[in-house]
């Protein structure tokens, strides 16, 4: 956030429309450089790819922004809430109980997946917030501990499988762009469009929760609903992004913070879309210099983990001077 | 030790006895067999012993040093600090003995420690339950870090036995660095009246006449090389420093003098269920005592924090 003294070089939307250029500019790059096959290929395969890039980048950087206005601190993500261990639970469960071969139609799966991660968050969410008024810090704990839990129930199941199952059990632990079943990402583009939605009647009451709890039931805001309903929609963001490529943990951090400091403006308006463009061209920038400069291919979320893992490093050292 | 505090010692070593009777007679084979004995349960029982004490003692140095009940090695970046100086040296120079890659991850985790013992000071006191998230994700961060490395240099089998506490491949004569956590302990146990008056605070410390800054690298070097020699030796085991604490503390007060022999003891206690339980589970075959740990710690934990809060309220 800037002081008021100083003059801001840019207007928001400003900054907006560069980063909306830049990103367009690299989704094209993305479907044409080095394409010398026939386009009726070309098309329909990087399209997907980069339509999951996309997705993923929305969701994440929503997702995290929101989670971070609410619970009012820059250096946590959603992904401590314990959706990636459960996400590896549900995995790790399916392939015990079905084996690899019997997973079922990828639709169905995905709907179980998201669903199962939805109900765990509002279960969760309605039994802590329901306790007491500070029951923020106290959730977000609960929900990291739940995530050691099932962290520690999937090894146990993982010790009933054959080393093959494990193997290819672990591939899908890691997240990845690159085997995204195209008829997924219709469904995950409505619910993604639906918590958006959700989060665009939310923006006005957002900026005021930034103001801090007190100050936000001062002005008429409903503290209690608004974080429920904030903490719902995260889940929902969250738990699409997850069952469509896997868990990305720090690339929520990387982007929400990037935004925070290009940003001449706090409010959710501009702050929300400037992330999700900042995530985009993240992914999609990422993915095209991996590609087609490094010639690799599955390795783009653990380079952006790192990087993003980096970021919380600085952020924490900043902090502690 | 008072009168009241020696009646719930006595009992408690009577049951860890026990239980040390039980892990000796658990298992595949015949304990009949001397040799199965002496080259197998024997050591497994003691390492389990000295590895529970271990945790669990690091776990009230570091809940008295930080201020803060949810604090220990796995929740404060610790464990995971030690597991990165481990895969490094590991890396670097594999033929070096195994003292010289303890070394390696004592000072990773006292960097960590010493990384969130800083960010710690920076923040507001009364963010109780925030700091155990900002030692999580701090964690988390240098394990994402371990997993890249580890990823790129196929060592990720390696990594998954010091993430994950297993007794199974201790015999006679891989363990015995194990009796460096007991001396630790007891080297503890002398600097007791010292580190609780650090747990009183810097100011009210320095009030007293305590050289603060000593006292507390001091318990963090101890820490550190508690968690480095646990974790070189069996791997990591979570949350067992952080309820035995907490539950011994509702008996037995904030006085370490007081409190740590049971402390010691609880831990061993409760790391030797779990293990026989792992042991008993799935019958001939074992799981490890870090994933029943992460099972029945987590649960535990749970328990405590809604409890707590709960009276809070």
């Amino acid at each position: 956030m800037h002081d008021g003294l100083a003059r801001p070089r840019l207007r928001p939307g400003h900054v907006l429309l560069l980063l909306a250029l830049a990103a367009l500019g690299l989704a094209v790059a993305f479907m044409t450089v080095g394409a010398n096959g026939r386009w009726s290929f070309v098309l329909p395969f990087r399209g997907t790819k980069l339509a999951s890039l996309l997705l993923v980048a929305c969701a994440v950087a929503t997702a995290t922004v929101l989670f971070q206005t609410v619970s009012g601190n820059r250096i946590l993500t959603p992904a401590i809430m314990g959706f990636d261990e459960l996400y590896r639970l549900i995995q790790t469960g399916t392939v015990v109980a079905a084996g690899t071969g019997g997973l079922g139609d990828p639709r169905l799966r995905f709907l179980a997946e998201t669903g199962a991660m939805v109900l765990f968050a509002l279960l969760l969410y309605r039994w802590l917030l329901s306790r007491d008024e500070r029951g923020l810090h106290l959730l977000l704990l609960v929900g990291v501990v739940c995530g050691v839990l099932f962290r520690s129930l999937s090894q146990f199941l993982q010790r009933m499988l054959d080393p093959n199952q494990f193997v290819v059990l672990q591939s899908s632990f890691f997240a990845n762009f690159n085997t995204v079943h195209p008829e997924l990402l219709a469904l995950a583009a409505l619910g993604l469009v639906a918590a958006g939605l959700g989060v665009w009647r939310l923006t006005g009451r957002l900026d005021v929760l930034l103001l801090g709890r007190d100050e936000a039931i001062a002005l008429g805001v409903d503290h209690r609903r608004t974080l429920t309903l904030v903490l719902v929609l995260v889940a929902v963001l969250v738990s699409v992004s997850t069952a469509l490529v896997g868990p990305v943990t720090f690339l929520g951090l990387l982007v929400a913070n990037l935004a925070y400091r290009v940003m001449p403006s706090y409010r959710h308006a501009v702050v929300l879309p400037a992330a999700a463009l900042i995530a985009a061209i993240t992914l999609v920038g990422g993915q095209l210099v991996l590609e087609r400069v490094f010639s690799l291919n599955a390795a783009l979320s653990i380079v952006i983990e790192f990087l993003g893992g980096l970021t919380l490093l600085l952020l924490l050292a900043r902090r502690a001077r | 030790m008072t009168l009241p505090l020696l009646q719930r010692f006595l009992p408690a070593c009577l049951v860890l006895l026990v239980l040390a009777a039980a892990s000796l007679l658990v298992g595949v084979g015949d304990a009949g067999g001397s040799e199965i004995l002496l080259a197998s349960r024997v050591p497994r029982t003691l390492a389990l012993i000295l590895a529970g004490a271990g945790m669990a003692v690091a776990g009230v140095i570091m809940q008295l040093v930080a201020q803060n009940r949810f604090v220990e090695p796995s929740t404060a970046g610790t464990a995971e600090a030690a597991t990165l100086g481990m895969l490094l040296v590991t890396l670097l120079a594999p033929d070096a003995p195994v003292a010289v890659k303890m070394l390696a991850a004592t000072a990773t985790a006292l960097a960590g420690t010493a990384l969130f013992l800083r960010v710690l000071r920076a923040m507001p006191l009364r963010a109780r339950l925030t700091v155990p998230l900002v030692g999580i994700m701090l964690g988390g961060v240098v394990g994402a870090a371990s997993t890249l490395i580890a990823y790129r240099t196929d060592m990720l089998q390696f990594l998954g036995t010091w993430q994950a506490g297993d007794f199974s491949t201790v015999l006679r004569g891989r363990y015995e660095l194990l009796w460096l956590a007991a001396i630790l302990t007891l080297v503890a146990y002398a600097l007791a009246d010292r580190i609780t008056i650090a747990g009183l605070g810097r100011d009210a410390a320095i009030n007293l006449g305590l050289d603060h800054r000593r006292v507390v690298a001091g318990a963090i070097a101890i820490v550190a090389m508690i968690t480095a020699v646990t974790i070189a030796t069996v791997g990591a085991i979570p949350f067992l420093g952080l309820v035995v604490p907490n539950l011994v503390a509702t008996v037995a007060g904030d006085n370490l003098r007081r409190s740590l022999p049971l402390v010691a003891v609880s831990g061993a206690g409760l790391l030797l269920v779990c293990d026989v339980l792992g042991r008993v589970i799935r019958y001939p075959y074992e799981i490890p005592v870090g994933t029943v740990m992460g099972v029945v710690g987590s649960a535990l934990f749970l328990v405590l924090l809604l409890r707590r809060d709960a009276r809070h309220a």
